[in-house]
């Protein structure tokens, strides 16, 4: 990679570590209960995947690494949340809670697109160097390939805005 | 025992990215960590330390075709959800079929 390139990528890094927020709140909103079933999901969809591969070996194995083994229980719990802010707003019926998880659910896409090269990399790497390496290289490969998607569907939804409200 | 770490290391690489989606806004960003390698990273650290490198590596290679299925799954999230409106738990448990047909038919047409 050139280092114009290399100063790119960081730039957007940096612009898109600007937009980024953390909100405690939702943290208060989400019962213990909702951790467990997600700690239990997590686990249990390891555990599977790691008896199909025993099972039918590592190439049916390999493809559960990529399930959505918590999306659901995810999307469940952010419309519930939607609602509930709504209800104690006073509203009793309401699509916000649908339109969160949709907008969760385009997100998760371009992290699934991530997940991909996380999986390519891994895959051509993993025989050769260490395991450890593989892995953190893996890991921010994915991160900053979630981070850069995300940020050009930004970029693509601002500018056609902009064409619209101009033509 | 091998279980039982699969199980424990799943669990916690789960609620980690799950926190992270939880608190970080906005939520298209944080949707991105509905896709994140939390079980992947569980499932590999433990498979290779069982099975070895090259093991592991096959299972990644498959990892791709399910990469791909999950991409279609989410893309069918954000229509019928967002466009349809239907209901999220049910179209969100009902689409793992999608994944599933997904998947195998990948894995069917170029992994077999």
């Amino acid at each position: 990679m050139g280092i114009e390139r290399f100063w790119i990528v960081v730039g957007v890094l940096a612009l898109s570590a600007m937009i980024i927020r953390i909100s405690l709140s939702s943290l208060r909103r989400t019962r213990w209960q909702d951790y467990l079933i997600r700690f239990l999901l997590g686990g249990s969809v390891s555990l599977i995947t790691g008896m199909i591969a025993k099972e039918f070996g590592p190439v049916i194995g390999g493809l559960f690494l990529a399930f959505p083994a918590i999306f659901p229980a995810s999307a469940t719990l952010i419309d519930e949340q939607e609602r509930e802010k709504k209800r104690e707003a006073g509203i009793s019926v309401t699509l916000r809670g649908r339109f969160a998880v949709a907008l969760d659910a385009r997100g998760a896409a371009l992290g699934a697109i991530a997940l991909a090269a996380f999986a390519l990399l891994v895959w051509q790497e993993l025989p050769r160097h260490e395991t450890a390496w593989v892995l953190s290289a893996a890991m921010a490969l994915w991160l900053i390939t979630a981070v850069l998607l995300w940020r050009l569907r930004k970029l693509h939804v601002y500018v056609s805005r902009r064409g619209r409200r101009n033509a | 025992m091998d279980l039982f770490w699969r199980f424990l290391v799943g669990g916690f690489f789960v609620s980690l990215f799950a926190v992270a989606g939880d608190v970080l806004r906005p939520r298209g960003f944080a949707g991105l960590f509905g896709a994140a390698p939390s079980v992947a990273l569980a499932t590999l650290t433990i498979t290779v330390m069982s099975k070895g490198r090259l093991y592991a590596a096959i299972e990644a290679k498959s990892m791709i075709a399910g990469a791909a299925a999950l991409f279609l799954y989410t893309v069918a999230c954000v229509y019928f959800i967002g466009a349809r409106r239907l209901k999220a738990p049910v179209m969100t448990l009902g689409l793992l079929a999608l994944w599933g047909l997904s998947a195998f038919g990948l894995w069917s047409a170029f992994l077999r």
